[in-house]
C-alpha cells in the first residue's frame, strides 16, 4: 500500500443511470457546480443494466474508484431497476472487501435529475477520498500472483 | 477496419473556453479506426451538421462521434442528419465534453485531457454500434385524463373535440376541482361557477368522454401508445343507473351534522350526500364512515339501524350492499391532471418536510381562516349564503386582516417556493369583502405583492387604490385570541412601526402544495416527482406538458402552484400534445430494445423474473418434426423499455441490450 500523495489524480469511473444521475450531471453542469476532474461518467439506461464485472474491468483498466449511481428507491424510470442494483452491490462489496479490495473505493449513489448540487458533492467526495487511499495497485498485484502459480500447485496452508 | 469520423464542438464559448478543442479534435484524429477528426464552432448549426454529412459522403464514414454537449440535448439533432445522409443512425453518438467537461472544470489541461478520455470512450463504443431499425407498434387512440378539475376536464374536452376518446377519472364524488369551491376568480370577477359548470356538463355528456366519478386509478402497466389501467369505482351505495338526482334520499338523512367538505368544515351536510347542488354527475354518495347504518353493520348490529333513504327513493337505487368495482381500459396516453390542496398549517403535520406554524393558532382559535375557507363565506351557494361572518359567533366582522405568505417562501419551514396566486387572491377578497360589507376595513400584511398576469397589477392596484384596501409590508409574528377579537401583531417596515390590529376575522393565505396521494399515483406511473411532491415536467423551459415518461403528460397545479389561466392553457398544451401522438398511424419506439441469442439461451428465465415490465416470453424451439427440443426466452419488442436489467442478471450473457452491449460497455471502460 503506498503513502497517499496529495498530488496523485486519482482515476474515478462512475457508471449512472440515464433519467435521474446522468440528468443530475448535466443539471450541475448547466448549473455550472464547479468539481474534481477526477471522474469519467459512462451512460447507461439503467443501473439495472451494471454488470459488477464493468467495476472489475474498470479497475482492471487502471481505476482507483468506481461510482454507481442511479435513481432514489421507487422513482427508477424502469421501476426496479435501482433495487437490482442495490441487490448485486450489497453482495458485491462483500464479495471485493474479502478479496481485500478497500470498499472505500466503490461508491454507491442515488442522485435524482433535479439533485446537481449532490451530484457534485458525490464527485467531490469520493475524489477525495480515493486520494487519500492512494492508487489502486492491487489488481495488477493480484493478477501477477496468480499468474505465477503453477499448474497442480498447493496452496499454502 | 472501422472509419470514424469525430467532431468536436466549440460550443461557442461554452466548450471552447475551457477545453482546447484543436487539441482534442487532433488527439482523437490519430486513434486507429478513426478516418476523419474537426473541430468546428457550432456542430448543432447548419453548417455544422453540413460538415457530419459531407464527411459520411466523402470519407465512407461507418461512424459518426460529435464530442459536444450532452447527448440528451443534440443525439437527435446529429443522428438525424446522418439519417439524412443515408447512415443509420444508431452509428452516431455523442460524448459529453460540456455539461459533465467544460463547464464544470476550470483548468484548461485538465478539462482537455478529461474530454479527450471521454471522446475515445465513446469512439471505441461507436466502434461497436450495429446498424438498428425502429420497431413499429399500434396506438390506442384513448387517453386516460386523472383528475376533474378545471385542467383536467380542459384536457378532457380538447382531447374529444379533437376526436380522441378519453376516460375521465376523479377521485370526489364530482368532478369540478377546487374551482367549484370559489365564489369569484380575478382578475374580472367571474362567477366561478358560472364559467365552470357548463365545462362540467359538456364533459359529462360528450360522446367521446367517459366520466368515471369517485373513482380512482389503481394499477398501470404498459407503455405509450399501449397502456392498461385498472380503475377502481368506489362504492357510492347508490346504484348510478336507477339514481335521477331528485334529492329526496337528503331531505330524510337524520345525520346532518357532518362538517361539509366542500364548505371546508365551516357548513354541515348529510350522511347521503352530494356536495353540492351542481355536482356532475348528481348522484348522491354515502360516507360510510358517518353513516348510521354502515356504523351499526361495523358494531355488528343484526337489526339494521337505519335506511330512510332507500325507503324514500321511488327508483329504488340505493344499495347498501355495493361494493367496489373495477374496470380495466387499454389507453394510449395519460394525462395527470390532479390539481392541488391548501397547506393546512396547524400545528401537527402528515408530511414530514412540514413543520407548522403554531403561532398563527389555526384551528384553535375558529376565527382564523384559510383562503378557501373565506372563499365558502363568500359564495352565494355557501354555508352562509354569501354573507361575510364570522365563524365563532356569526357576526359580521368590521375588520378583517389578511396575511400573505403562509408557509410560503420558507424554506426554515419546509416549503422555499412562492404559491403564486395567493398575492391576487388577497387582493380579490379585500374587494369581495368590501362589496358586502361596504363600511368594513381589510387589512393586508404582504412582503410583496406578486401581479404579474394579464390585467393582474391593475387589479391588486385597484384593491389599494379604489377599493379602500390598507397595505402594511410586514409580517405577523402572533394571532392571539382576547375576548372577542383576534389580536394580530405585526409589524409595517414602510413606516418602521409595530402594529396591533384587533381582528374580527383573519385569512390566511396559505401555500399550495400537491395532492395527498401523489407520490403514490407517481410511482404507479413511472412518473418523477420533486421533494415538495409536484410532477416533474420533462424541461422546465421546453417540455413543460410533458413528464419524462413517454406517453405520460402533466397539466396544472400539480406540476407547480398555477391559477386558473394557466391550468387551461396548459391542459390544451398537454391535449395537443396527446392529439399529436394519436395523429400518428403507428408509433415508432427506439430500437434500443433487448434481444436473445436463442442458440446460447439455456432457458434459466432469471431474466423474465427480474423484468420490471414482464416483456421476458417463452418461446418454444421444435424440430422438422414439430417435436419440443428446448424452451428458450423471447424478449417482446413492443414491451421491452431498454433497461438491461435482463442482460446483467443473465448467467450466460445470451441476451444483449441492443446499444449498450456488453462489447460496447467494456471497449468504452477500457477507452476511459
Amino acid at each position: 500500500m503506498t503513502e497517499p500523495n496529495e498530488s496523485f489524480e486519482p482515476k474515478i469511473v462512475a457508471f449512472v443511470c440515464n433519467w435521474c444521475t446522468y440528468t443530475g450531471a448535466d443539471l450541475a453542469g448547466t448549473s455550472r457546480l464547479q468539481m474534481a476532474p477526477n471522474v469519467r461518467v459512462v451512460r447507461l439506461p439503467c443501473t439495472g443494466r451494471i454488470d459488477p464485472l464493468f467495476v472489475i474491468k474498470a479497475f482492471e483498466r487502471g481505476a482507483d474508484g468506481v461510482i454507481v449511481s442511479g435513481c432514489h428507491p421507487a422513482d427508477c424510470h424502469y421501476t426496479a431497476g435501482n433495487y437490482h442494483a442495490r441487490r448485486r452491490f450489497a453482495i458485491f462489496r462483500d464479495v471485493l472487501s474479502f478479496m481485500g479490495v478497500d470498499t472505500g473505493r466503490i461508491t454507491f449513489s442515488w442522485v435524482s435529475a433535479s439533485e446537481g448540487g449532490k451530484w457534485r458533492d458525490v464527485v467531490n467526495e469520493t475524489t477525495e477520498r480515493v486520494r487519500q487511499l492512494g492508487p489502486f495497485i492491487d489488481y495488477q498485484a493480484l493478477s501477477f500472483a496468480s499468474a505465477a502459480m503453477p499448474k497442480g500447485a498447493e496452496l499454502p496452508s | 477496419m472501422s472509419r470514424i469520423g469525430v467532431f468536436v464542438c466549440h460550443c461557442g464559448e461554452n466548450i471552447g473556453r475551457t477545453v482546447d478543442c484543436a487539441d482534442v479534435a487532433q488527439s482523437l484524429g490519430e486513434l486507429p479506426g478513426v478516418v476523419h477528426a474537426a473541430d468546428y464552432k457550432y456542430m448543432c448549426s447548419d453548417p455544422g451538421q453540413q460538415l457530419v454529412k459531407q464527411a459520411i459522403a466523402d470519407k465512407q464514414l461507418d461512424g459518426v462521434v460529435v464530442a459536444a454537449c450532452s447527448p440528451r440535448m443534440h443525439e437527435k439533432t446529429f443522428r438525424r442528419a446522418c439519417s439524412n445522409q443515408g447512415m443509420n443512425p444508431y452509428l452516431c453518438e455523442m460524448a459529453n465534453i460540456r455539461e459533465h467537461c467544460s463547464w464544470i472544470h476550470e483548468d484548461r489541461t485538465k478539462a482537455t485531457e478529461k474530454a479527450i478520455a471521454l471522446g475515445r470512450a465513446i469512439i471505441e463504443k461507436v466502434k461497436r454500434n450495429q446498424p438498428l431499425q425502429p420497431i413499429r407498434i399500434p396506438i390506442e387512440r384513448r387517453a386516460l385524463v386523472i383528475g376533474g378539475g378545471i385542467a383536467g376536464i380542459q384536457a378532457a374536452l380538447d382531447i374529444a373535440d379533437g376526436g380522441g376518446e378519453v376516460v375521465l377519472v376523479e377521485r370526489e364524488p364530482s368532478i369540478g376541482g377546487h374551482m367549484s369551491q370559489l365564489s369569484e376568480t380575478f382578475p374580472t370577477l367571474d362567477c366561478s361557477q358560472c364559467i365552470l359548470t357548463p365545462r362540467m356538463v359538456e364533459a359529462y355528456q360528450h360522446p367521446r368522454i367517459k366520466l368515471m366519478a369517485y373513482s380512482e386509478v389503481d394499477a398501470v402497466s404498459g407503455y405509450i401508445g399501449n397502456f392498461n389501467v385498472k380503475i377502481r369505482h368506489k362504492a357510492r351505495s347508490v346504484d348510478d343507473t336507477k339514481c335521477n338526482g331528485c334529492g329526496e334520499c337528503q331531505k330524510v338523512c337524520p345525520n346532518k351534522k357532518i362538517p361539509s367538505e366542500f364548505e371546508q368544515g365551516l357548513g354541515r351536510r348529510t350522511a347521503i350526500y352530494v356536495p353540492f347542488p351542481q355536482a356532475v354527475p348528481n348522484i348522491p354518495v354515502i360516507d360510510r364512515q358517518n353513516c348510521a347504518l354502515f356504523k351499526g353493520r361495523a358494531k355488528g348490529l343484526k337489526k339494521q339501524a337505519c335506511g330512510k333513504c332507500a325507503e324514500v327513493c321511488g327508483r329504488q337505487a340505493v344499495n347498501f350492499d355495493q361494493q367496489d368495482s373495477f374496470t380495466s381500459v387499454k389507453v394510449g396516453a395519460i394525462v395527470v391532471a390532479t390539481g392541488y390542496q391548501l397547506y393546512s398549517i396547524a400545528q401537527k403535520q402528515a408530511h414530514e418536510l412540514l413543520q407548522g406554524y403554531g403561532e398563527y393558532g389555526y384551528g384553535t382559535i375558529p376565527d382564523v381562516i384559510d383562503g378557501l375557507q373565506f372563499e365558502r363565506l363568500a359564495s352565494a351557494s355557501g354555508p352562509t349564503g354569501g354573507k361575510i361572518l364570522r365563524p365563532s359567533d356569526g357576526k359580521e366582522p368590521k375588520k378583517i386582516v389578511f396575511l400573505s405568505c403562509i408557509g410560503s417562501r420558507d424554506p426554515a419551514k419546509g416549503i422555499s417556493y412562492c404559491s403564486k396566486i395567493c398575492c391576487m387572491y388577497v387582493a380579490k377578497h379585500t374587494m369581495l369583502y368590501r362589496h358586502k360589507v361596504h363600511d368594513g376595513q381589510a387589512f393586508v400584511f404582504y412582503m410583496d405583492i406578486r401581479a404579474a398576469g394579464k390585467g393582474y397589477d391593475e387589479f391588486a392596484r385597484r384593491a389599494i387604490e379604489e377599493e379602500g384596501a390598507i397595505y402594511l409590508r410586514g409580517r405577523v409574528s402572533k394571532l392571539e385570541r382576547a375576548s372577542d377579537v383576534v389580536k394580530v401583531y405585526g409589524t409595517d417596515t414602510l413606516s418602521g412601526e409595530n402594529i396591533v390590529i384587533d381582528a374580527d376575522l383573519v385569512v390566511l393565505a396559505t401555500a399550495m402544495r400537491p395532492q395527498p396521494g401523489i407520490e403514490s399515483l407517481a410511482q404507479k406511473l413511472s412518473v418523477s416527482y420533486d421533494a415538495h411532491g409536484f410532477i416533474n415536467e420533462a424541461h422546465p423551459k421546453l417540455r413543460p406538458v410533458e413528464t419524462n415518461t413517454a406517453g405520460i403528460f402533466v397539466a396544472g397545479a400539480c406540476q407547480a402552484p398555477r391559477d386558473i389561466p394557466d391550468s387551461v392553457s396548459m391542459a390544451s398544451g398537454a391535449a395537443t400534445k396527446v392529439l399529436g401522438l394519436f395523429s400518428n398511424l403507428e408509433l415508432e419506439r427506439e430500437p434500443t430494445v433487448a434481444v436473445v441469442d436463442e442458440a446460447g439461451c439455456a432457458g434459466c428465465f432469471h431474466c423474465e423474473r427480474v423484468c420490471p415490465y414482464g416483456a421476458v416470453e417463452h418461446k418454444d424451439i421444435r424440430d422438422r418434426k414439430g417435436t419440443l427440443i428446448r424452451v428458450v426466452a423471447n424478449v417482446n419488442k413492443g414491451v421491452c423499455q431498454g433497461c438491461g436489467t435482463c442482460q446483467a442478471t443473465c448467467p450466460s450473457k445470451k441476451v444483449e441490450l441492443q446499444g449498450f452491449t456488453d462489447e460496447q460497455i467494456y471497449a468504452a471502460i477500457s477507452a476511459l
